[in-house]
């Protein structure tokens, strides 16, 4: 009772961000309700409710997927082509999208669920691949320049600096809306299925269900909400750039994941959001005039963002297997026992 | 006719680059069950560190250069792939996820670092006169770095060959993909088989990554993970711990991609990703089943 009391305060206190002028000293450069601070607060948002999706495919399904990037790049690119290059209206290009959401992700899941673990996870790797070639070369997607909206492509209120807020409320809506469908698939009869293939895959198929379908339901319902993360992702950043579809990107989700606790949801959303927050305030380090007057020797590592965030999650996996979400666990397991 | 024989002949030489990869690649998975992400770092790290040693020889188009830098590449690469096993996997025995995620990390690490040291831009690599000159295959000017590189490859493949048929540690690996748990329940310390497939597959990879920046003139931080990408078709394809079915396929992809390329702008990429569908669909095991 308390603890939904707290939740319900919270999501309060985050929808009235955008009137609250507070300054933050050193979590944020600018006050609360800054259009930056918004800005990176909705992208946040939308790397919690990502690194959430997934968690349902990694940790609840146990489906080692290098494609998940894929998924998250149709939300971002598939709309922003009909939009800003084919006119679409805005209805119009939101069904396609959504078709290609579910469409893609279940032919590339039928074929890669053929072969299992290290094989699954090479296959969904050489699958992104292609999608990132393929937006790489095309004129339609701008290939490596990438592809903004303009202004006319979108309702007014989406659109500008001084609308920033409203950006930060769908991103808000976004993660609170993808917690809940999260939390309701993993606790539904489905999910269950899920977390039991993940621990033993052959007793599920001994007691009569058929592994492979419950395996690409998971695959596509995370695909799905993955491109819906992506077409968030695009209202934020106004445009579409090729980052979002490379191998890399697909890693730094497995690192959001495990860096929070891979099988818990808020575990995966807090992983999300403390690399999203991290990713960005190590970028602005690295341009920071204080980094200039170091030695070369930590001057040059601290300045590759990917590179600190490597080695922290090297460590992690080494000497904090479980995460944040295993610290918690293991911390009120002890307060509890005393 | 003459394009046909330029294409064939680009195309095994891009094979040739992926087998360098793809052949480590293939035996620590069919060994270890570690899908090694950090298998295009090796390459990465092994063209700059041959790069940065050849800055000191005075000429940079001499012989002794060409083989500086390949000595230097097989010895980081091997040298970074034995401490990778060493410090990073062997702690993780037994949890083959965690191996796989400090790979990833190591991965991520790698390539920013070498962006940081080295910047973005790619860095030229000379080549002695004798290997930019051509030689006249079927009417085509074939560059010979070019016919250099696949007579590397088909040495490596002569060499693994031999290695896993005619020597005990090669029976070792051959039986450990096999069965593992025999192999350590006949009282062979399978760790140290662990430890040299990780050292073999670095060596190969630093000579990929050399003979890489070789063929295409130029290395950049990034091109070890399309390598990389590219090594990981050929190694679902050629069926893990295959060092033939690793061979063949890297042909088959080498060339499927040079020909498609030019014949249908771009479309090459793709279509060894179909490929790949249409392989897992027919045959999920690969081309090759067995270590051979």
């Amino acid at each position: 009772m308390i603890r939904a009391l707290i939740v319900i305060g919270v999501i309060i206190l985050l929808a009235a961000a955008p009137f609250l002028p507070i300054p933050i000293p050193i979590i944020f450069s600018d006050p609360l309700n800054a259009p930056g601070t918004l800005n990176l607060i909705g992208l946040c948002f939308v790397f919690g409710g990502l690194a959430l999706t997934y968690d349902l495919v990694f940790g609840f399904t146990g489906l080692l997927s290098f494609g998940h990037a894929l998924y998250f790049a149709i939300g971002v690119y598939v709309p922003a082509v009909l939009l800003a290059k084919l006119h679409f209206t805005l209805p119009q290009a939101l069904l396609t999208t959504a078709a290609m959401a579910i469409i893609v992700p279940l032919l590339i899941g039928a074929v890669s669920l053929r072969v299992r673990d290290t094989q699954f996870a090479m296959v969904t790797l050489a699958f992104a691949q292609a999608g990132a070639v393929y937006v790489g070369q095309s004129a339609l997607t701008g290939g490596e320049e990438g592809l903004s909206l303009g202004s006319d492509s979108l309702p007014a209120f989406l659109v500008g600096v001084t609308n920033t807020h409203n950006l930060y409320w769908i991103a808000l809506a976004f993660l609170i809306v993808s917690y809940c469908a999260g939390w309701w698939v993993v606790n539904s009869p489905t999910g269950k299925v899920w977390q039991a293939i993940r621990e033993n895959e052959r007793r599920v198929a001994v007691l009569g269900l058929n592994p492979f379908f419950y395996k690409l339901s998971s695959f596509v319902i995370a695909g799905f909400m993955a491109a819906v993360a992506g077409f968030v992702y695009l209202l934020l950043q106004g445009g579409a750039s090729p980052d979002v579809t490379t191998a890399n990107f697909t890693l730094t989700l497995l690192v959001m994941v495990v860096l929070g606790g891979v099988g818990t949801l808020w575990g995966a959303v807090a992983g999300g959001i403390i690399y999203e927050y991290l990713n960005f305030r190590l970028v602005a380090l690295s341009n920071s005039a204080g980094l200039q007057g170091l030695p070369a020797i930590i001057r040059v590592p601290a300045s590759e963002p990917e590179f600190i965030l490597g080695v922290l999650f090297i460590l992690l996996v080494l000497f904090v297997p479980g995460g944040l979400a295993g610290l918690v666990r293991r911390h009120s397991a002890a307060v509890a026992a005393h | 006719m003459s394009t046909f024989a330029l294409l064939a002949v680009t195309g095994l030489g891009l094979g040739a680059l992926y087998f360098m990869v793809a052949s480590g690649l293939s035996l620590i998975l069919g060994l270890m069950r570690v899908l090694n992400l950090a298998h295009g770092a090796f390459l990465t790290v092994a063209a700059y560190a041959a790069w940065s040693v050849i800055q000191m020889i005075p000429d940079q188009t001499g012989w002794l250069a060409m083989v500086v830098a390949i000595v230097v590449g097989i010895v980081a690469g091997g040298l970074f792939a034995t401490l990778t096993e060493m410090i990073l996997i062997r702690p993780l025995y037994r949890r083959e996820i965690g191996q796989v995620l400090v790979t990833v990390g190591l991965w991520l690490a790698t390539v920013s670092l070498i962006h940081g040291i080295f910047g973005a831009d790619q860095k030229i690599i000379a080549l002695p006169t004798a290997l930019t000159e051509t030689t006249a295959i079927l009417g085509a000017a074939i560059p010979n770095a070019r016919l250099i590189i696949i007579a590397f490859a088909v040495v490596l493949y002569l060499l693994l060959y031999f290695f896993l048929k005619r020597t005990r540690y090669g029976l070792i690996i051959r039986a450990g993909v096999e069965n593992r748990a025999m192999v350590s329940a006949l009282g062979i310390d399978v760790q140290r088989a662990f430890t040299l497939v990780f050292t073999i597959g670095g060596m190969a990879a630093g000579l990929g990554g050399v003979l890489t920046g070789a063929n295409f003139g130029e290395i950049d931080p990034y091109r070890g993970t399309a390598m990389f990408i590219s090594a990981i078709i050929v190694v679902v394809m050629g069926g893990m711990g295959s060092i033939t079915g690793s061979a063949v396929a890297a042909v088959v992809v080498g060339l499927m991609q040079q020909f498609l390329n030019y014949y249908a702008t771009g479309v090459g990429d793709f279509a060894v990703v179909i490929l790949l569908a249409v392989v897992l669909l027919v045959r999920p095991g690969g081309f090759g089943g067995a270590t051979t």
